[in-house]
């Protein structure tokens, strides 16, 4: 990303530009010079020395962002590292991605903060936004030093893979975080209430003979936070929403005016519970929070079609074979997310559940709001971060094909429809996919 | 191979006639059982293992002998505890055990699913001896042997299963097998023991016993295990039994006089039933017990013997 791109043209050439952020939507061509946007246009003859990308027939939009990436570096190399989820991330249209700070050792100190963003540079396939922790080695126990991890370079706090248990603790999270402006981002489930909870409860689970985790346990804390973000006016975001509670108790939160955002994954968008017990215990299928009910899915479609959900995020989750290879209550929670992200979601715009501009602008400029990240746009002048999408091309899913180190995905063996053709990082192309 | 299966994972994925090919054989395979002789040559030469990660005295007991009258070799297995905590993964166990090469893998685990998961990776027949909450199906089929020696058929009769019915694999294979029969189930028990979505298996529900075990021809108590109360399904034993539990009085004045009490073992005297119910005239405890052993017969029977030899080897279980 330190390269310069003195006096390089790259022409990406007839293609449907799809930029929320300038309300662009047209056939248009977007000419990136030293790697930033020059010129948006709609009729362009190309410079004889330009390198060009024929786009006619796809999308063009500025490059995804991910809010929420599991790269697993330091710690669990053998599930992924920075550079393997750099690539994956680069293979599905995303230039930026935010690192979650599960790490071992945690990310509640400058020098994991700045391990990461080395391994990243390193890498160059993709921006990586590291997050710190809300807790010191994520314990729910002492805030960590938010100062710090904001000066290395971290762009929100988070405990995810685990709640913050007390409201006193996260009452003090919510406001220390404004002194350094960092968003507090949470992962909600109410633990009692989960209990040993494998899957969503429901009639799916009954037939299973799975414990249940209801739907209720991630909307308790959900309705405990925002009373929470209204008492100390803290920057509250929200992981992967799943429930149909949660979706309610945010959009009213919001209509009240409370600074708060949120993100779905595209697996809690399009899988239920159903799945799950159409699988045979595949272990693909388990996450957290678990997959929910078709109502459920039906509440975070909506909640992401009227803005209610600002952003899609993938929840990346690479494990090794070893940790999904074993009985559904002993295996891994997560999937991994970045190479199918795209053809699972704009599967909802050709339902006409979403518009293409709300698919677009919810991997874009919407996921940018929540943390503050620049980019998420083709406006002339910015850094030229853009995707280029075939919304129409077909391919099987085969793992083994993949870029992640990992290949828990559920749509293994699956046939999708769309795939990110190109990818460019500030002006310079570092993912290129053709179909055979 | 039973209908289509090469394993017994479930019987929600039985169909009627698969179920009826094993109630039928197991006539049989009960007739062997009171020979003066209880030995036939069937499955020489076969093995069975039996893998139980869960304690079971009863079910892995009667898996064995059922192995030992047909002629195979029996091999029990019991880890302690769970494959995680003893670091060998339940695949590497299975696998271990499969390269002993036997012809039937019975597994007992605490996991639902685990059988099935096993069935995908192992080159034998798998046959679940219960796993988690998810089923026991030979239990299924036992309960439904004892009823149909009983009264003759499951269609059109009633069965009320009473208790936990949130942890049993007991009821679950029940309700499938039984409404798949021709029965018509009630699910009771007080409303912390009763899953989301109980009706979507194909009974009622119901949280009042009385009602449950109106006009009932047979009534299923399921043992209540010590490690949920206080969790807090239930206050105390005490209440439970007061109103979920079976008594001589209520037997007496609720249930029908020619009904048929049924529990899968072991029995909390005095907790689901009271000694005198449990060794009254409405039960039919220990037939299951005996029942049991033939059912798993016919299972054995049917998954090691293969479809080719299973007409031969059936000449030598007529007398």
């Amino acid at each position: 990303m330190s390269q310069s791109h003195d006096n390089e043209v790259l022409i990406i050439q007839g293609g449907r530009v799809i930029d929320p952020a300038t309300g662009i939507d047209g056939v248009r061509t977007v000419v990136v010079r030293d790697g930033r946007v020059a010129e948006v246009a709609e009729r362009l003859e190309a410079p004889r020395d330009a390198r060009v990308i024929d786009a006619r027939g796809r999308w063009v939009t500025p490059g995804f962002v991910d809010l929420h990436v599991h790269l697993r570096e330091p710690g669990h190399e053998y599930k992924e590292t920075v550079e393997t989820g750099s690539r994956a991330a680069a293979a599905g249209g995303f230039t930026a991605v935010c690192a979650m700070p599960n790490t071992v050792p945690a990310n509640d100190n400058a020098s994991v903060t700045e391990l990461i963003l080395a391994r990243a540079a390193a890498a160059g396939l993709a921006r990586v936004y590291p997050l710190g922790c809300i807790t010191r080695g994520r314990k729910g126990e002492e805030l960590a030093e938010y100062g710090e991890l904001k000066a290395a370079g971290c762009v929100a706090v988070t405990d995810d893979g685990s709640p913050v248990a007390s409201a006193a603790l996260m009452r003090r999270a919510l406001e220390y975080a404004q002194a350094f402006g960092l968003p507090v981002a949470v992962h909600e489930e109410d633990l009692l209430l989960v209990g040993k909870g494998v899957m969503n409860e429901g009639p799916p689970a009954t037939r299973l003979g799975l414990t249940g985790n209801p739907a209720q346990a991630e909307e308790v804390m959900v309705v405990r936070d925002l009373a929470l973000a209204e008492l100390t006016g803290g920057r509250l975001h929200f992981c992967h929403l799943s429930a149909a509670g949660s979706v309610r108790a945010v959009r009213e939160a919001k209509r009240r005016g409370l600074p708060v955002t949120a993100e779905v994954s595209p697996h809690h968008l399009t899988l239920s519970d159903e799945d799950v017990a159409a699988s045979d215990y595949d272990t693909d299928l388990k996450m957290n929070p678990p997959l929910r009910s078709a109502a459920d899915v039906r509440a975070v479609q909506e909640g992401l079609a009227d803005g209610t959900i600002d952003a899609i995020a993938t929840d990346h989750a690479p494990h090794a074979v070893e940790d999904k290879k074993v009985e559904f209550d002993a295996a891994a929670n997560g999937i991994i997310g970045l190479e199918t992200a795209f053809p699972v979601v704009a599967e909802l715009c050709r339902r006409g559940i979403l518009s293409e501009r709300r698919l677009v602008e919810a991997l874009t400029a919407g996921a940018c709001r929540c943390f503050g990240i620049p980019g998420g746009t083709l406006a002339v002048g910015a850094v030229a971060d853009v995707a280029v999408l075939d919304p129409n091309a077909e391919w099987a899913v085969d793992p083994e094909k993949l870029c992640s180190r990992a290949r828990n995905t559920p749509w293994k063996g699956r046939r999708l429809r769309g795939r990110a053709t190109h990818t460019v990082l500030g002006g310079r192309l570092v993912h290129e996919w053709s179909a055979r | 191979m039973i209908g289509r299966h090469r394993h017994l994972l479930s019987l929600e994925a039985y169909s009627r006639e698969e179920i009826l090919q094993i109630l039928d054989l197991a006539v049989s395979m009960k007739e062997v059982l009171s020979r003066p002789v209880k030995k036939v040559p069937s499955l020489r030469g076969k093995s069975v293992v039996n893998l139980f990660f869960e304690t079971s005295t009863r079910t892995r007991s009667s898996f064995e002998i059922a192995a030992k009258i047909l002629s195979a070799d029996a091999l029990n297995w019991t880890a302690s505890g769970s494959s995680v905590t003893k670091g060998e993964t339940l695949l590497d166990t299975a696998r271990n055990l499969e390269a002993m090469r036997p012809d039937v893998l019975v597994v007992r685990h605490a996991a639902g699913g685990a059988p099935s998961f096993l069935a995908r990776h192992v080159a034998c027949s798998v046959v679940s001896a219960g796993d988690g909450a998810h089923e026991h199906p030979t239990q299924g089929l036992l309960d439904c042997f004892t009823i149909r020696e009983k009264l003759g058929s499951l269609e059109g009769k009633v069965v009320a299963i009473v208790g936990d019915i949130s942890h049993s694999r007991v009821a679950r294979s029940d309700v499938h097998s039984m409404t798949k029969l021709g029965a018509r189930v009630r699910l009771c028990g007080p409303p912390t023991m009763i899953p989301k979505g109980a009706e979507a298996l194909g009974a009622t529900v119901h949280h009042d016993l009385r009602e449950a075990v109106r006009g009932a021809d047979a009534v299923i108590m399921l043992r209540i295990q010590h490690e949920r109360i206080g969790d807090p399904l239930i206050p105390n034993t005490r209440e439970y039994s007061k109103y979920w539990g079976l008594n001589v009085r209520k037997t007496a004045e609720w249930l029908k006089p020619e009904a048929v009490i049924l529990h899968p073992g072991p029995i909390n005297r005095g907790v689901e039933l009271s000694s005198d119910v449990a060794d009254g005239p409405h039960s039919l405890i220990l037939d299951q017990v005996q029942n049991g052993v033939a059912v798993r017969m016919a299972v054995l029977y049917l998954l090691a013997g293969g479809s080719g030899e299973s007409a031969r080897a059936k000449e030598g279980l007529t007398p």
